[in-house]
């Protein structure tokens, strides 16, 4: 190893010897799925500007391998859902959600994509996981930078530990089939 | 010379009669109710007459009064803006609460075309004319018109809230 | 996207059918947006497209429809602020205080000197991060990354600032009736000077970066221009009126918070295009970093940061354990018993985009009876359709970005 002061990812648990590491396969595919989540931002409101304040030059989402922004869900593995959803962009969502390629996760950041926050009306939608099931939630309104960024390392720990499997199991499909997804 | 409250009171009198009444100066704004019938003609006249020169539609919007009798039920507010004189005047018009409707004047300020498609959608008070009167922060599909004093505000389909206490009554979707 | 295409019966199938039958031209539909990564929001646009020239346009919008008016109706005048905020979210103090200023008018408060001023000195600090993000995504949108990232960090000093006055970044609900909830600290000056001192050497930088840009210039001259008559019968206000040559600003027409005492000019463009407007954002920078540096500079002696007005400012909490009167005060401001007179106000402010206005209908109980807030961008976003008419499709993204529409206001 160089000595670089560039922090590098942990590797998994395993055996090394001469020439050689062996871990799980789980492992390995999720610490790559982990540092290279690209994001989709779905930004509509006020916790838009919050996120582009994480993208930019002082907060930097990028140290964490959301470098590219990914605008096209078929290439995107998480999506930031930021800001008000009304019930006329519901389905809207709902579509971004199924273009989306699996493995996807999903972070409902601020108070209006958790719950519908302080406008509790009859043209928001209360809360999204009434129309997408829901990784992460990130409380605040608008969430400080800090804050988005805290949310996106707990979905890396969440991808990180998540089995290669899962995607096919009975109990992901039955939690789509109860969001009449597919 | 700046644009006197009277000045514009003699004029639209001496021009529209009985149509314009109830001139009152209300804190820094001097404002007056016209005829329904008559609010394009009064709008064009204010817009074009070369002593008066309103020339900027600043604000239009509607007020539900369900308490009041039914003729008198909905209100169309104008805000115009004299800009050469630095002079602003506010216009009400009332209008009748079963079937509102008053004539629109999108031709006459192109601004206030998206103004009267949010008031039919708040309200849904009928602009007589106007080139694409429907919806445009609701959905479609809705029935109710939310801003009547009749429709609640929260969202009905909440399931973690007591109805009683929370005032739903009616559904407004 | 099926069910979200036109229908047949839809008025530009009709057109491409008789394109077709005229001279043989095949022209298609696109849809852009609502979640297209260069909208800046949530605006949805079905443009009728021959070529890479855009014959016309249908927006739709509403999609971020919130009903503040609706919750306006059902909430304590004091806890309207906090939806103000989250309307024009990129200068959101100049909202707060021109919520503070219809309800002071109402009331007839006078608010003292030093507060006007401090609420002028935050009033165009909310100006310079407003077209600060404008002018540096308008970069973006024409290519440039690096002046996007350079002057964010500065945008990340006048929060720290924010955070100072009143504890929260973006959506501040700063400010009383009267004046603001506590003097600004020590800090907080500090901070501003810092600001003062850093911020136009970096904003002269992005200026140059851009102003003679050969590449910026093509992108931007004679791209959406609209012409005075149109932009003032498009209900224009703000720096995009400004651009297409008006001189008419709030500040100076109705000054309010005491911008008579200032000494600042409104710059104008001349043809409406988008590089008029990006210049005009810029020009109204220097002058809003004038106006801060001439109301600190006369600052008035003293601590004054709100009206003696017991009947609507909370007394300070600890009056209220230990003295009768500000616990009778307290209780009638939190239970909304405080006397509202029967009126109905209009007030503009000088917003971010243009004229904000608030039109306030009070029957005297403890909510407003209607609140309306006049929107600017709502109103000027009606005239996108016809500028973008015959434009390049990467045109009609930089004409988007340069009026600046956030979509928070525009649906309400």
């Amino acid at each position: 190893m160089s000595n670089s002061s560039i922090k590098m990812v942990e590797p998994p648990e395993g055996v090394v010897g001469e020439g050689f590491f062996a871990t799980k396969l789980n492992d390995v595919v999720g610490m790559a799925r982990a540092n290279s989540l690209w994001p989709l931002p779905f930004a509509t409101s006020c916790c838009g500007i919050e996120f582009m304040a994480t993208m930019a030059s002082h907060y930097d989402l990028a140290r964490f391998g959301s470098e590219r922004v990914s605008f096209s869900p078929r290439q995107a593995d998480m999506l930031m859902v930021m800001g008000t959803i009304s019930k006329k962009m519901a389905p809207i969502l709902r579509q971004v959600y199924e273009q989306m390629s699996e493995p996807r996760w999903v972070i409902a950041v601020g108070a209006c994509a958790s719950s519908g926050g302080i406008f509790d009306t009859y043209s928001v939608l209360q809360g999204i996981d009434k129309v997408i099931p829901v990784d992460v939630y990130v409380p605040g309104c608008p969430p400080r930078p800090e804050q988005i960024v805290d949310g996106v390392m707990k979905l890396q720990e969440l991808v990180r530990s998540e089995s290669v499997r899962r995607r096919s199991s009975p109990e992901y499909q039955e939690l789509l089939a109860s969001y009449n997804i597919k | 010379m700046a644009l006197e409250n009277t000045d514009i009171q003699d004029k639209l009198t001496e021009t529209f009669g009985e149509y314009v009444f109830h001139f009152n100066q209300e804190k820094d704004i001097f404002s007056f109710e016209v005829a329904a019938d008559k609010i394009t003609a009064i709008i064009l006249f204010l817009k074009n007459d070369p002593l008066l020169r309103f020339n900027f539609l600043t604000d239009l919007c509607g007020i539900h009064y369900p308490d009041n009798e039914v003729d008198r039920q909905f209100t169309i507010v104008y805000h115009m803006h004299n800009w050469y004189d630095n002079k602003r005047i506010k216009i009400k018009t009332f209008i009748n609460g079963e079937k509102p409707e008053i004539k629109t004047i999108s031709n006459i300020f192109l601004s206030a075309n998206w103004m009267e498609r949010e008031t039919f959608d708040f309200y849904g008070v009928d602009f007589i004319g106007h080139p694409q009167l429907k919806r445009i922060l609701n959905m479609d599909e809705m029935i109710s018109f939310p801003m009547r004093k009749e429709f609640p505000l929260e969202d009905g389909g909440r399931t973690d809230k007591d109805d009683r206490f929370f005032g739903r009554t009616i559904d407004n979707c | 996207m099926s069910e979200l295409l036109l229908p047949p019966e839809h008025r530009y199938a009709k057109i491409i059918k008789e394109k077709l039958n005229e001279d043989g031209s095949e022209l298609s539909i696109l849809n852009l947006g609502p979640t297209h990564p260069a909208t800046h929001g949530i605006f949805q646009n079905i443009l009728l497209m021959d070529g890479e020239r855009i014959l016309e346009a249908e927006p739709t919008i509403g999609y971020i429809h919130r009903a503040f008016e609706k919750i306006a109706e059902n909430r304590p005048f004091y806890q309207i602020t906090p939806l103000t905020d989250r309307m024009n979210y990129c200068s959101s103090p100049i909202n707060n205080m021109g919520w503070w200023m219809t309800l002071e008018k109402l009331l007839d408060i006078e608010v003292p000197k030093r507060a006007q001023y401090l609420r002028v000195i935050v009033m165009e600090l909310a100006r310079i991060t407003d077209h600060l993000i404008c002018n540096s995504i308008l970069g973006v949108d024409t290519g440039a990354y690096t002046g996007f990232l350079y002057v964010f960090q500065f945008r990340e000093k006048v929060y720290e600032i924010y955070e100072e006055i009143c504890g929260a970044r973006l959506t501040t609900n700063m400010g009383r009736i009267g004046g603001f909830e506590r003097d600004w600290s020590p800090e907080a000056f500090r901070k501003l000077d810092v600001f003062l001192e850093e911020f136009p050497v970096a904003w002269k930088e992005f200026e140059n970066l851009f102003e003679r840009n050969r590449i910026f210039m093509d992108r931007t001259i004679n791209v959406g221009a609209i012409s005075a008559e149109k932009a003032i019968s498009y209900g224009f206000t703000g720096p995009n009126l400004r651009a297409a040559g008006v001189d008419y600003d709030v500040r100076v027409a109705q000054p309010y918070s005491s911008y008579e005492d200032f000494d600042f000019i409104i710059p104008v463009g001349k043809s409406g295009d988008t590089y008029d407007r990006f210049c005009v954002r810029n020009a109204e920078v220097w002058e809003s970093i004038s106006i801060i540096r001439q109301a600190l500079a006369k600052m008035p002696e003293g601590n004054d940061f709100h009206a003696d007005v017991p009947d609507y400012y909370l007394p300070p909490k600890e009056d209220v354990y230990t003295s009768m009167e500000s616990l009778i005060y307290h209780f009638k401001i939190v239970m909304g018993e405080v006397p509202v007179p029967v009126a109905e106000i209009y007030h503009p402010v000088e917003g971010g985009n243009g004229e904000l206005g608030f039109y306030l209908v009070t029957d005297g109980s403890r909510t407003p009876y209607r609140l309306h807030f006049r929107r600017p961008c709502f109103i000027y976003y009606q005239a996108y359709p016809e500028m973008i008419k015959g434009a390049l499709l990467s045109d009609a993204i930089v004409i988007l970005s340069s009026l600046n529409v956030i979509a928070g206001e525009l649906d309400a």
